[in-house]
């Protein structure tokens, strides 16, 4: 007996459309079962999980919070997937970004005067800093053929050593008590809230405009259609002229940009100070998110809050019903693994062939 | 042959679907001992289909294959080998850096000694004049060497059916002739061989049955030798094939390319240097470069499309220097450009027709603005190509990879001359595309030439360039031979060249 996996004619758009939800069915099922071999009924973990974030304005902002981020990071680095570039270094780039935004809020701290100016070049740098960072693995696969899955993933823990070391040494607020973190920024550098009186910054909008902006570049425009063909058929992107270097820059300027102006909202919006740690993952996550998003833009934004309310809703079970976040973890996993089995499934037919075992 | 009653091997009601498409519907075929059956059909007919059935690659949906009458199931390329059915495949599987003995070894069972199987090669080279040196790499061989060892590989296995696919698409005329007496030596021992080729000539002249097959039906079984060329042709097309209207004679027009001695180091292991290679092109005149494939071709179209770039003089483009712009900015300077292989590089299978138009035309028509994709104007565009060339597909803007060889090759081919180019370089223009769709495309390259266009034809199909050529020269080795005037030689003296005897006295008298 072997199997044998036989293309489809067409992929309908149903099928295209109903497979992520049934992925997500599965991967609820098959959680259920796990959660009920733990002894918790798997009928309270599912309100915890998905019904409570979704029911009360708190979580729903959190989860905002939690998806803008991913959301942002992950269409930076659709890009870079679509054409077969392996940015894994996400996270490296968003603590860079953070890093060098940080910098600019702390030598302003208790600047008198004109203020304005202070949170955009706090964007801006953080953004140049990520995308900076992320020509290090760029230019070492264009310029030396090193593969960029190494080098940009090794750069993460780089990073995160040196924000580590930045503020606990030389940014460390002098008059913080010695506590391993910077001072807090002044308002000037802080996003400002959505609503007074609540969470919600700024920052969500700037990662919905980046979404709705790439969606335009990569459905729409004539680079979008370069990276897709690069992607689809490396010889035919050459016979169209688009040059492999060229493309392989831009990429990853566009996911290292996307990463480190994450970062800086991130620590100009939530954090407000710059801390030893500044991402719970964020730039690994988003790889997940990319992927279940199917490296569409509005994918990604569905996706992003798929992880994020399973986020949250994993950090109320862990107190309510004493389950491990790893649990919420290993969910994650599963239902990417599933995601992309279900792909496999709209578009190959599975055969059962008798005989001919080898 | 005496004493054959019935068929040494025999499939009844063969029917393969892949899905909704019927790929072999209710196909009868006998084959016999000592005899060499052809199995004649377009691209699409069916004809791979049911050879793979035949070597145990697919199993057929419905049906039997029967040895000597009794019903076999070939469930593996294994259990086919096992009854004596063995297949010498188009593309060669051979691993280019071992020697022609491990590429023999591979396949043979274990615990054979090197002496032993040294010994049985040379024993098999005697009797059918293939000789083989064992030890040289495969790399060093050419396409007729190579072949000789997928020959030499499956008649160590002794079999009772040959499957031969296309054999002669990568041999010179004289590599053909060496294997045709090959193939009526082992006719004459009583073995059976299922030849495929869409070559009619060679089919006439090798084969005394033939089965017939169109969009996955048999339609017809005949006696080839009683058949012309074009009889067949119109069974196998189902309409009688279009001649094509007389090429061109001398050009007139101002010259549109020019190479000036130009060289190129072997990009890679096993590809071929491009040594001097000097040659003009006229507008209103078709050039042909003849060679077998692997002398260089792949690597003078990269040179010649900017896809690897030389020395600036090196290439003008309507006396510009070009050489050294890239593919984009020699189309701005009206040139386009066919390569060989459609499907990922001509066109990406997974993007629809309209994603296709703006692959090789987004520098030189109208379809961008701002830098977004004008999607109505390339929607525009695909359509009037698909009219233009009577691309037939499922849809209005389907994936390229969804159509038909020849129809995709007529989508690319019109793509790019509905450009209206002033140098259009085409490789193997007509490769694996049925007949009514070749005829078609060479009808094109001839009308555009009329139209006071330059071009380039790169073909291994010796026939194509006698019928749309002015003139034709030979690749060989990376060396380009002086052009000549088609009336000024024959299939004969550019097979010579093919095979590298053109190096230095013979092409004189020619030049």
């Amino acid at each position: 007996m072997r199997l044998d996996l036989v293309p489809r004619g067409r992929r309908s758009a149903l099928s295209a459309a109903l497979s992520p939800a049934l992925a997500f069915l599965a991967a609820v099922l098959v959680g259920g079962i796990a959660v009920a071999l733990m002894g918790v009924s798997p009928a309270a973990a599912f309100t915890v999980y998905f019904v409570a974030p979704l029911s009360d304005l708190w979580s729903l902002q959190e989860i905002a919070l939690k998806a803008a981020p991913l959301a942002l990071i992950a269409t930076g680095l659709a890009f870079c997937y679509r054409a077969n570039l392996w940015n894994i270094g996400a996270e490296g780039q968003f603590v860079v970004g953070g890093l060098a935004g940080g910098i600019i809020a702390i030598a302003t701290h208790g600047t008198e005067g004109a203020t304005f100016w202070i949170l955009p070049a706090m964007l801006l740098t953080g953004t140049l800093a990520g995308l900076a960072y992320a020509m290090i693995p760029a230019l070492l696969r264009v310029k030396l053929g090193v593969s960029e899955i190494l080098t940009s993933l090794m750069l993460v823990y780089v990073a995160e050593l040196l924000l580590d070391y930045m503020a606990r040494g030389p940014l460390r607020d002098p008059a913080g008590y010695n506590f391993p973190q910077s001072v807090t920024f002044d308002d000037a550098a802080r996003l400002p809230y959505l609503m007074e009186g609540d969470t919600l910054h700024a920052g969500v909008l700037v990662a919905l405009a980046a979404v709705l902006l790439a969606a335009l570049v990569l459905g729409r425009s004539l680079f979008g259609f370069e990276m897709r063909l690069v992607g689809a058929s490396p010889r035919a992107a050459r016979f169209a002229g688009f040059g492999e270097a060229r493309l392989t820059l831009m990429a990853f300027a566009i996911s290292g940009g996307a990463a480190g102006l994450a970062g800086i909202v991130e620590v100009a919006g939530k954090i407000g100070q710059l801390q030893p740690t500044i991402s719970p993952g964020y730039g690994f996550t988003a790889i997940i998110v990319a992927f279940l998003g199917r490296l569409s833009p509005v994918g990604i934004l569905l996706a992003a809050l798929v992880i994020a309310v399973t986020t949250i809703g994993g950090e109320a079970a862990q107190i309510d019903l004493r389950l491990p976040l790893d649990l919420t973890r290993a969910f994650q996993g599963l239902l990417l693994g599933l995601v992309l089995a279900a792909d496999v499934f709209t578009r190959f037919k599975v055969r059962l062939v008798p005989g001919a075992a080898r | 042959m005496a004493s054959e009653a019935g068929p040494l091997f025999g499939a009844y009601g063969i029917v393969k679907r892949f899905g909704a498409f019927t790929a072999n519907d209710h196909i009868d075929l006998e084959i016999r001992a000592g005899e060499i059956h052809a199995l004649l059909g377009e691209n699409g007919a069916g004809k791979s289909t049911l050879m793979k059935i035949l070597y145990g690659l697919l199993e057929p949906t419905e049906g039997v294959v029967t040895h000597r009458g009794e019903t076999v199931r070939l469930g593996s390329p294994e259990a086919a080998r096992r009854l004596g059915i063995g297949m010498v495949f188009q593309h060669f599987s051979l691993c280019e850096n071992l020697t022609v003995a491990e590429n023999i070894a591979l396949v043979m069972e274990r615990g054979l000694s090197r002496a032993d199987l040294a010994r049985r090669i040379a024993a098999l080279g005697d009797t059918y004049g293939l000789h083989l040196e064992p030890d040289r790499p495969v790399w060093s061989l050419s396409a007729g060497e190579r072949q000789r060892i997928e020959i030499v590989r499956c008649l160590l296995q002794d079999p009772k059916l040959v499957i031969l696919d296309e054999p002669t698409s990568v041999l010179t005329p004289g590599e053909a002739e060496v294997l045709f007496t090959v193939l009526e030596r082992l006719r004459d021992e009583g073995r059976a061989l299922l030849y495929i080729s869409h070559r009619l000539d060679e089919v006439r002249r090798l084969c005394a049955r033939a089965t017939i097959l169109r969009a996955g039906k048999v339609v017809g079984a005949c006696d080839p030798r009683a058949e012309s060329a074009a009889s067949l042709a119109a069974m196998m097309v189902g309409e009688e094939v279009r001649e094509v209207a007389a090429a061109p004679g001398a050009a007139a027009g101002p010259e549109r390319l020019r190479l000036d001695r130009l060289s190129l180091p072997a990009p890679r292991l096993h590809a071929t240097a491009l040594r001097d290679i000097t040659l003009a092109i006229r507008g209103g005149e078709i050039l042909g470069i003849a060679g077998i494939a692997g002398n260089g071709q792949a690597e003078l179209f990269a040179a010649l499309s900017g896809e690897t770039t030389v020395p600036a003089e090196a290439v003008r483009i309507d006396g510009e220097p070009a050489g050294h712009l890239g593919i984009n900015a020699r189309r701005r300077l009206g040139a386009a450009f066919v390569p060989e292989e459609r499907n990922g590089h001509a066109a990406a299978p997974g993007l629809s027709l309209s994603d296709n138009i703006v692959l090789s035309r987004h520098a030189t028509a109208p379809l961008t603005r701002f830098g977004l994709v004008r999607r109505a104007a390339a929607r525009a565009l695909a359509a009037s190509v698909s009219t233009a060339f009577d691309v037939r597909k499922a849809g209005p803007d389907p994936a390229a990879g969804t159509l038909s060889g020849g129809n995709l090759q007529k989508f690319v081919v019109g793509r790019e001359i509905l450009a209206e180019p002033g140098l259009l370089v085409v490789d193997q223009p007509t490769w694996g595309v049925d007949a009514a769709a070749a005829a078609r495309i060479r009808q094109a390259l001839i009308d555009l030439a009329a139209r006071g266009s330059a071009v380039l034809v790169i073909s291994q199909d010796l026939d194509e360039l006698f019928e749309i050529a002015g003139r034709i020269a030979v690749l060989h080795g990376g060396s380009l031979s002086p052009p000549v005037a088609r009336a000024e030689t024959s299939r004969e003296a550019v097979g010579l060249l093919m095979g590298g005897a053109g190096t230095s006295s013979e092409t004189a008298h020619a030049a």
